[in-house]
């Protein structure tokens, strides 16, 4: 048996670090590839003014960050999609948690969650700008409303798959329904409920650039829809990658969170 | 007065098809406190029933149950379960936390909980691995994880469901030594529930031989007076043991071979 133990022991070390000593190398060399590659498309391939070469852009990057545009854009757009998406989580972490435990309380939600979920938020955008107007409300609905059922969906079925012989064993403990919920549910769950509060995080990023786009004063959205109203190429792809970088740090975010909470169970990764 | 006690406890379950099913009918048994008492009988004979209805899962269809005097009717920390796969631990913590759960959910202060889970681990043969989550740890290890858990609670009586049957047999071997050290030391009342005669003339005071289902019954109690030097499969004494049951169910098994058919 102290065989079994010293083989084991080399998987011990953390996730977290593995990720990123492991992946930090790795990081760099993949995104200098991709300006590298870019950079070559542009200058020697394409050699065209509507698509310019990172270098360009990178300049244009500064400019717009020393004289707080891009600052502010990101911020708001940022901002947006941080208080959106933590309503659209309580909530749905809320309601799934019902769905997965009280069979009444599936059969009475179910049908809105499903019917609900196949409108994209993204057409619900014009509604939201008359209800809400064109500030920050209507935002906040669209993310959390494009956030809410994934959680949901996940959470109940997080929830749903929890074995029952852990229910169980607790009841056995002593437990009530409250210590259930908090020692065996909760816990259980939570690779479930980080996995699709991840997926609704990327969900966030889309619906957040559509609705900025169509009707908004501000954020990275707007500045898209200006950049192209002015023809300002370098602005468009900043805002771009200006985007994927939040993007892939929220992301990163999740992954980590869902590694260190609940890393070693995840279905997922 | 007994600790556990079965009173024509029957259980029928609804199925699919229609037509009720009659797992277990006219039950009665008594169980002292300090025994160890073996359920045997072969698959689908309703002894896991049984089981469910004392541990609280399933309440009888008719007939009364009733441990200490306390009619069942949910589970209880009274009676602490061993299921018989790992599904039941719990993942995210470790085999020292899975022990103390029980005691944060009775609100017991966290010295003395350090104290229960260190003692219960040693007790079981896990000191040294206590910080380990149970997916490091071998089927055995966490079977033994269980017992603990069970242990640590302080149960009157520890049900346990098939617990070795799914590990190798030298582990299964091993466990069974360490659960009567166990039981000779605490002197818990174990209500065991298994399908291997061996495991049953090893470990209890009394064997309870159940009739082939459906509608199953006790067909007879055996009484093993053995020595602990005589719980082995080399013993003469055990030998005769192991044949008065097997003769026993080997009916039973036919009956249950039959009906498979």
């Amino acid at each position: 048996m102290t065989m079994t133990m010293t083989t084991l022991q080399p998987k011990a070390p953390n996730p977290v670090a593995r990720l990123f000593l492991g992946s930090f190398g790795t990081y760099l060399v993949s995104f200098g590839s991709l300006f590298i590659l870019w950079h070559v498309a542009a200058t020697y391939v394409v050699g065209s003014a509507l698509f310019p070469s990172p270098v360009g852009v990178v300049r244009q990057a500064i400019v717009l960050a020393l004289d707080g545009s891009l600052w502010s854009n990101t911020r708001i757009s940022l901002a947006r999609i941080l208080s959106g998406f933590a309503v659209g989580s309580v909530l749905g972490i809320a309601i799934g948690f019902l769905l997965g435990t009280i069979p009444v309380a599936k059969r009475f939600i179910e049908p809105y969650t499903e019917f609900l979920r196949f409108i994209p938020a993204t057409a619900l955008i014009t509604v939201a700008v008359i209800w809400f107007g064109i500030g920050e409300a209507s935002k906040v609905f669209l993310i959390a409303y494009t956030t809410i059922f994934i959680v949901i969906i996940n959470t109940a079925t997080g929830v749903a798959s929890i074995n029952r012989n852990k229910i169980r064993a607790a009841q056995c403990l002593g437990a009530n329904r409250f210590q259930i919920f908090r020692y065996v549910q909760l816990p259980a769950a939570l690779p479930f409920v980080l996995t699709g509060m991840r997926i609704a995080m990327a969900n966030s990023f889309t619906t957040i650039v559509a609705a900025e786009l169509v009707a908004s004063n501000e954020g990275l959205g707007k500045m898209l829809w200006d950049a192209r109203l002015y023809m300002l190429i370098d602005d468009i792809f900043v805002a771009l990658i200006c985007l994927g970088f939040i993007g892939f740090a929220a992301d990163r975010l999740f992954r980590w969170a869902i590694l260190r909470f609940a890393g070693r169970f995840s279905p997922i990764l | 007065m007994s600790l556990v006690s079965f009173a024509s406890v029957e259980k029928t379950y609804a199925s699919r098809s229609g037509t009720p099913y009659t797992a277990v009918r006219s039950f009665d048994l008594n169980i002292a406190q300090g025994e160890f008492f073996c359920l045997l009988g072969t698959s689908g004979c309703g002894k896991t029933t049984i089981l469910n209805m004392l541990a609280g899962f399933e309440s009888p269809s008719s007939g009364t149950l009733h441990v200490n005097g306390h009619s069942i009717d949910r589970p209880g920390a009274d009676r602490g379960v061993v299921f018989q796969g790992n599904d039941s631990l719990y993942d995210w913590l470790t085999a020292a936390e899975n022990v103390e759960l029980g005691l944060k959910i009775r609100g017991v202060d966290a010295v003395k909980r350090r104290e229960t889970v260190q003692h219960y681990l040693s007790l079981v043969g896990l000191a040294q691995q206590g910080s380990k989550h149970p997916s490091e740890l071998s089927g055995g290890m966490q079977q033994r994880i269980q017992i603990a858990r069970a242990l640590a609670n302080d149960p009157d009586i520890l049900l346990m469901d098939e617990p070795f049957a799914a590990l190798d047999s030298q582990t299964r071997a091993t466990l069974q030594a360490e659960l009567l050290q166990i039981w000779r030391t605490t002197r818990n009342c174990v209500l065991f529930i298994t399908h291997d005669i061996d495991e049953a003339v090893t470990l209890a005071t009394r064997i309870g031989v159940m009739r082939a289902g459906p509608a199953s019954t006790l067909k007879e109690i055996v009484t093993v007076d053995l020595a602990p030097e005589d719980r082995v499969r080399t013993s003469e004494r055990f030998m005769d043991v192991y044949r008065t049951v097997h003769a026993l169910l080997s009916d039973e098994v036919a009956v249950a071979q039959r009906q498979a058919q």
